[in-house]
């Protein structure tokens, strides 16, 4: 509580310091940057979720869940297969002792979940289960088992074909796979999808891993403090990011790098505390989550629409298949770029499976969402686009109304959470954008600082802009991201699935053995 | 079979006390071999930033550099010049866990170190490195006052 009130007051002392003339100016102004920003987006947004011809579904959510169903089937359940390998080598169990101080297994996932793991587990979950009903968990839970298996190839490939410095820095990511791998197997085209992913990277940092988490953060403090003009929460993340990245003010950093995982570990504690009170209430939950999942119970849509939802948001929130994690599992220290796979597939299942479905199931129990007592259906908001909440929530908003229902002091530990794991996955994309714009533009501080810069500029941009846009805009930008990505491991899973025969092959015979520490 | 001493060294003026011990029991058991380590304190359990991880092999290089120029060459220089058989490593890694491993790697019979510099709120909730040392150690330990 008194955390809140330093991270509260000074924001309400700076609201109130606005007159009702500048307010409405302020307000204006934020109408104007969303106006302008959903014209400006709004046809690639269009283009990436176009629909199957006759049909609401679009062809991208389908496009992400054949091919985590391909490597799932192409690396025969590798995520099932390999589960107790990956806890081992997080563990330490496989890594030489001589190695220590380089990047260890458990430091690669740690940084990659700092990255994931966010307003796409409390937010994004909110607004999937908002419109495709408690049923869109259950496809959640499905896309995230179905995607450790993306994870996994991705992953493997970025380690595999990381550009390694003569003064030891390393840079890793799809762009490098596209354009290594693809001449390793004499195939034309890699460079030309590197330049289209990293082009799409960079509209994916300035999206999903920073305008949404603007946007979401500022609906959080606002929630608490009051509304005010969004532009102000955007100026001052834009000031305390720019610290970091420009300024080199690394412990800001380090000190929410430390924090943020408390935080998750305190987020899952208080849902766990949640349902061990609502026990009584957890097979009804699971009811609603499987009855929703094929009926989908009056949503929106129907069962395609809690579909689309589940598939959709279990993607923007673990990442599979976009290719970000590629960036950031690449700078572990491994001779073996395979076991970096095999531990990026507990991404997911972390991510998707577990923290996701705890926002679900707190949602669902709190039962925010208002239900049709004579039909057992859900009742749709006045728009039809949604299900009508108590206080006609959205967003990070119903995930702190869900868990303020049961812990009345928690939407405060929630808005420093949200703030917190906003800030950390924006400093973890302005990395991932950084190496895709260095990618395109050559290593040099001149062009390092141009993309800073622009990354602060969409923070305020992000925090002024209504969630409708800024949630569509980050979606595309993501999964154009994935459509790059997903072609190029398509041409390289024979690369993954021959390091994957050689080394079961040594770990079988005892060749890969567990050091003794 | 000559006897092997390991010294460990903290970078501070502790260490030199440590040191100088071994320096002494050295020449008093005569024909002994003196290895000196500093342990850099890591745990591949910490949190780092994406751009932490792709610097980190640069960073450790030039750690172990640091240490080795500052620390544990001028202590091996010492002892050489002292008429005495050195060599020296440094380490990343849990100091008293690792000086262990390196005590049993290297087949040496006694750790010499010196009492911890540690204190307030860490020395509380982790102990110090030398009291879990002195806990854990597979070969006898000498703590330097």
């Amino acid at each position: 509580m008194k955390t809140y009130q330093k991270l509260g007051l000074p924001l309400a002392a700076l609201a109130s310091t606005v007159t009702p003339a500048m307010a409405q100016e302020a307000l204006s102004l934020d109408d104007r940057v969303n106006a302008a920003f959903a014209t400006f987006t709004g046809p690639f947004v269009s283009l990436i979720f176009a629909p199957f011809p006759g049909t609401n579904f679009p062809w991208i959510v389908m496009w992400l869940v054949i091919a985590a169903t391909i490597f799932t089937f192409y690396f025969a359940f590798v995520q099932l297969r390999f589960f107790s390998h990956a806890i081992a080598l997080v563990k330490g169990d496989y890594s030489d002792p001589n190695d220590a101080g380089e990047v260890s297994h458990f430091q690669a996932l740690a940084t990659a979940l700092s990255g994931t793991v966010g307003l796409g587990n409390i937010a994004g979950v909110a607004v999937a289960v908002g419109i495709g009903g408690p049923g869109a968990t259950f496809w959640m839970i499905l896309a995230g088992l179905l995607g450790m298996a993306s994870k996994f190839t991705e992953c493997t490939l970025g380690v595999k074909y990381r550009n390694e410095y003569e003064d030891g820095t390393v840079s890793g990511g799809p762009m490098y796979y596209m354009s290594k791998g693809f001449k390793e197997l004499g195939l034309p085209g890699g460079k030309v999808l590197a330049v289209l992913f990293s082009i799409f990277c960079i509209l994916g940092a300035l999206g999903g891993g920073n305008m949404f988490q603007a946007n979401q953060a500022h609906a959080q403090i606002s929630g608490i403090v009051g509304d005010y003009p969004g532009w102000i929460t955007g100026v001052i993340f834009a000031a305390v990011v720019f610290a970091v990245i420009v300024g080199g003010i690394k412990s800001i950093a380090t000190v929410t790098e430390k924090v943020v995982p408390f935080m998750g570990i305190l987020y899952v504690g208080a849902a766990l505390v949640i349902l061990a009170v609502n026990y009584n209430l957890i097979g009804w939950a699971f009811g609603q989550i499987f009855a929703g999942a094929f009926t989908g119970l009056g949503v929106a849509g129907g069962f395609v629409g809690a579909l689309i939802q589940g598939f959709k948001r279990a993607a923007f929130s673990n990442e599979a298949g976009v290719g970000s994690a590629a960036i950031a599992h690449s700078a572990v220290r491994t001779n073996e770029p395979i076991t970096e796979g095999f531990v990026s597939l507990l991404e997911p299942l972390i991510d998707t499976v577990v923290i996701c479905t705890m926002t679900a199931l707190v949602i669902t129990i709190s039962q925010q969402l208002i239900i049709d007592q004579e039909t057992g259906n859900y009742v749709l908001n006045e728009a039809g686009t949604a299900i009508a909440t108590i206080g006609d929530t959205s967003g990070v908003a119903l995930t702190s109304a869900a868990f303020g229902s049961a812990i009345s002091w928690f939407p405060y530990v929630l808005a420093i959470a949200v703030v917190l794991f906003a800030f950390s996955t924006m400093i973890s994309w302005s990395y991932y954008g950084l190496k895709a714009w260095t990618y395109l533009f050559g290593e040099g501080q001149t062009s390092e600082l141009v993309f800073k810069v622009i990354f602060c500029i969409f923070i305020v941009i992000g925090a002024a802009a209504s969630l409708g846009p800024v949630i569509d805009f980050s979606d595309a930008a993501i999964f154009a991201m994935a459509v790059v990505n997903i072609t190029a491991l398509y041409f390289l899973m024979r690369l993954v699935r021959v390091e994957l025969k050689s080394y079961s092959a040594r770990l079988a015979s005892g060749e890969i053995r567990k050091f003794v520490h | 079979m000559s006897t092997k001493l390991l010294i460990g060294l903290d970078g501070h003026s502790s260490g030199e006390r440590a040191l100088a011990y071994g320096e002494e029991m050295a020449c008093q058991v005569g024909g002994c071999e003196l290895l000196v380590v500093y342990v850099i304190e890591w745990s591949p359990y910490s949190f780092q930033t994406a751009e932490e991880n792709a610097l980190r092999h640069k960073r450790r290089e030039e750690e172990i550099a640091t240490a080795m120029e500052r620390i544990v060459t001028p202590a091996v220089t010492r002892l050489t010049e002292a008429g005495l058989s050195a060599s020296g490593m440094v380490r990343h890694g849990n100091v008293a866990d690792t000086l262990n491993a390196i005590a049993v790697e290297e087949g040496a019979t006694q750790i010499v170190v010196a009492r911890s510099t540690e204190g307030g709120f860490t020395k509380r909730i982790f102990g110090s490195a030398t009291a879990n040392l002195v806990m854990e150690a597979s070969v006898p330990v000498t703590v330097v006052t």
